[in-house]
C-alpha cells in the first residue's frame, strides 16, 4: 500500500478584485498517493492552474490545508517553505527557461539556488541530460531549441534537486502532437524508473487517457469527480466529466432515434480490428459514427461510436462480443434528453 | 589657432568630459539601480509587494526628474561645496548630476527588469529562490542586455548635462563650446568642441549596444 504524498483538505482560494470576490477554488479534497501520476483536468478558467500554484504555495490558498509529505505547507516560514519547493519540481506551458543561460546552465540553476558546488551541479546536469536525451544540447541557448527540447530541459531542471513531486502546468499545450506524445513518454518514464509522483494540469482528455492512473476533473472551482482514469473514462457520472470524455464534448444527440454503442480502448487490448471482427462474427453491419482511436505502443487508446442494428438479440450480442474482447462499452443513446 | 596651447585645452577638455561622466555614471548607478530594483520587487505585482515603499520612491523619482538639471545645480550649490568643497570644476559637476541622473536611471533600471517574463521568476520561485537570488541570478542576469542598452542611453544622457554644466564653470568639453561660441563669438571652437562631444556619444553609444548584442543569448 503506498502512502499519500499530498493531502489537499477543504482547500479554498478567494482573489478579491475591486468589487467582487472570485472563488478561483473552493472546498477542495485530493489525497494523491506516491508514485501516481495524477491528472487533474478542467475547461480553461475551471481553477486547475491555481490549485498547481496552492500546492507548492506560488499561490497561497485562503483556506484549507495542503499536507505535503506529512508536513502542513502553510506553516511553514519562508526558508522551510523554499527547502519543501526544492522537493517539488515544476515544469510550464511555456517551458520558463532562463533565456541567457545554456541548456546545462539551466539545469545548474537550482542546484546553485540550493548552495550546490559547480562541479557537482555539472556532473548532475550531465546525468540529467543523457536522461531527456540531449546530451549534444549542453551547449545551446534555449532559443536555438525547439519547443519539445525545451520542455525536456525544463524537465531535467525541474527532476535536478530529484524532487519527490513533478507538478506539470499544462505542460504539452504548447507542443504539437507527435511532441507531445514523446513529452508523455518521458513523463511516464520518469514515473516508472525514478519513482517521481507526477501531478498533470490540462484541458486535454487524451494527456490524461495516455499516461495518467488518477484523474480529477474540476469544474467551476469545484472538484466534479475523482477516481481511476479507466473508470470516469469508461462511466463519466458527471456533466462536466461527460463534457470532458465524450468526442467532440458533445453527446451524441444526432443519432437520437438509433442505438449506439460507445467502446472505449483504454489500452488493455491489443490493436486488433474489433469492429471487423465484430461484424463478421455477428454477420450484420454496424455504422460507425465516430472513430478517434491511436496505436500506442502496440495497444489501442481512444473511443469509437457505432450505430447498432435495430434487432435487440444482435445488438446485445454485439455487446458482449466487445466487452469479452476487454473493451468497455456503453449504450450511448439513453444520454441524449 | 591650432597651437599647443588650444590642443591641450581641447585634450584637457575631453578627459575632464570623460572623467565627468564616467564617475557620475557609476555614482548615478550606485543609487539608481537601488531604487529600480526596489520599484519592480515593492510594486503590487512585485515579488515582494510593498505599497508605502513603492509609493514614497514613486513619487520621490518622479520629483527629482522633473527638476530641470541646470536648476538642481544650481540649487544644491551649497550641497557640492559641502561635499567637495567647491562648487566649480569639474569635480563639483559630479555632484548635481549624479543626483539628476540617478532617478532616471532608477527608471531606466525598473523598465530593463519589467521587460523579464515572470514565468521565469515564477519558475526560480517553485525552485526554492530566495529574494535576493531572484534579484541577482534571475532579474539582473536575464535582463543584462537591456540594463547595457539602458546605461549606454544613461552615459550619454549624462554626458550631455555635463555640457549644460559649463554655463556654470562645470568644466570639460561642455565650458569650452559655451566659452568661445556663447561669450566669445568664436564659432570655429565652438563647432571642433561640439563635433568632439558628438564623436564621443557615439562611441559610447557604439561600445554598449555591442556588448548588449553579444551578451544577448535570445536570439
Amino acid at each position: 500500500m503506498s502512502k499519500t504524498i499530498i493531502q489537499i483538505s477543504s482547500l479554498s482560494k478567494t482573489f478579491q478584485t475591486k468589487d467582487a470576490e472570485v472563488h478561483a477554488l473552493s472546498d477542495i479534497n485530493l489525497s494523491i498517493e506516491e508514485g501516481d501520476i495524477y491528472g487533474i483536468i478542467g475547461m480553461s478558467g475551471a481553477g486547475k492552474s491555481t490549485l498547481v500554484r496552492c500546492i507548492n504555495m506560488l499561490e497561497k490558498p485562503t483556506g484549507g490545508t495542503v499536507l505535503f509529505d506529512g508536513r502542513d505547507l502553510l506553516s511553514l516560514s519562508d526558508k522551510e517553505l523554499r527547502e519543501a519547493r526544492r522537493s517539488m519540481g515544476m515544469i510550464f506551458q511555456q517551458f520558463n527557461l532562463l533565456m541567457q543561460r545554456t541548456s546545462e546552465g539551466n539545469i545548474c540553476f537550482p542546484l546553485e539556488l540550493a548552495g550546490t558546488t559547480k562541479s557537482e551541479a555539472k556532473k548532475r546536469a550531465t546525468e540529467l541530460l543523457e536522461l531527456v536525451g540531449l546530451s549534444d544540447k549542453a551547449k545551446a541557448y534555449p532559443s536555438q531549441l525547439s519547443g519539445g527540447q525545451k520542455q525536456r530541459i525544463a524537465i531535467a531542471r525541474a527532476l535536478a534537486t530529484s524532487p519527490k513531486v513533478l507538478l506539470c502546468d499544462e505542460a504539452t499545450s504548447a507542443l504539437d502532437p507527435t511532441t507531445t506524445a514523446s513529452i508523455l513518454s518521458l513523463l511516464k518514464d520518469i514515473n516508472q524508473r525514478l519513482g517521481i509522483t507526477i501531478i498533470i494540469i490540462t484541458h486535454e482528455m487524451s494527456v490524461i487517457e495516455r499516461i495518467c492512473n488518477r484523474v480529477a476533473i474540476i469544474d467551476e472551482s469545484k472538484i466534479a469527480e475523482v477516481g481511476a482514469v479507466k473508470d470516469i473514462f469508461s462511466k463519466p457520472q458527471t456533466a462536466a466529466a461527460q463534457k470532458l470524455v465524450y468526442p467532440e464534448g458533445k453527446r451524441i444527440e444526432k443519432f437520437s432515434s438509433k442505438r449506439c454503442m460507445r467502446i472505449v480502448f483504454d489500452g488493455n487490448s491489443s490493436f486488433e480490428p474489433v469492429v471487423a471482427n465484430m461484424v463478421l462474427e455477428c454477420k450484420a453491419p454496424v455504422n460507425i459514427m465516430y472513430a478517434d482511436t491511436k496505436n500506442i505502443d502496440g495497444k489501442a487508446f481512444g473511443q469509437m461510436v457505432v450505430q447498432l442494428p435495430e434487432d435487440e438479440a444482435l445488438a446485445q450480442k454485439m455487446f458482449t462480443y466487445v466487452r469479452a474482447r476487454g473493451l468497455s462499452a456503453e449504450e450511448v443513446s439513453g444520454y441524449v434528453g | 589657432m591650432w597651437d599647443e596651447a588650444t590642443l591641450s585645452m581641447l585634450l584637457w577638455g575631453i578627459v575632464e568630459t570623460l572623467y565627468m561622466t564616467i564617475v557620475s555614471t557609476l555614482c548615478a548607478y550606485i543609487i539608481g539601480l537601488p531604487i529600480g530594483i526596489l520599484l519592480v520587487t515593492s510594486a503590487k505585482d512585485g515579488i515582494r509587494p510593498c505599497n508605502p515603499l513603492f509609493k514614497t520612491l514613486d513619487v520621490i523619482v518622479n520629483l527629482t526628474r522633473s527638476i530641470p538639471f541646470i536648476i538642481l545645480m544650481i540649487a544644491i550649490i551649497p550641497l557640492t561645496r559641502f561635499v567637495v568643497g567647491t562648487s566649480l570644476g569639474s569635480t563639483a559637476t559630479i555632484v548635481p548630476l549624479t543626483l539628476s541622473a540617478a532617478p532616471f536611471i532608477a527608471r531606466l533600471v525598473e523598465s530593463s527588469i519589467k521587460e523579464v517574463d515572470v514565468g521565469v521568476i515564477e519558475a526560480a520561485q517553485s525552485m526554492g529562490a530566495s529574494y535576493m537570488q531572484i534579484i541577482w541570478k534571475v532579474m539582473l542576469l536575464e535582463a543584462r542586455s537591456s540594463l547595457i542598452v539602458g546605461c549606454a542611453i544613461a552615459t550619454t544622457t549624462i554626458l550631455g548635462y555635463s555640457a549644460m554644466a559649463g554655463i556654470a564653470g562645470g568644466g570639460g568639453l561642455g565650458t569650452i563650446a559655451i566659452n568661445y561660441g556663447l561669450y566669445r563669438w568664436e564659432g570655429g571652437m565652438m563647432f571642433i568642441a561640439v563635433v568632439l562631444m558628438v564623436l564621443i556619444v557615439q562611441v559610447f553609444q557604439g561600445i554598449g549596444m555591442k556588448i548588449a548584442g553579444l551578451s544577448d543569448k535570445r536570439k
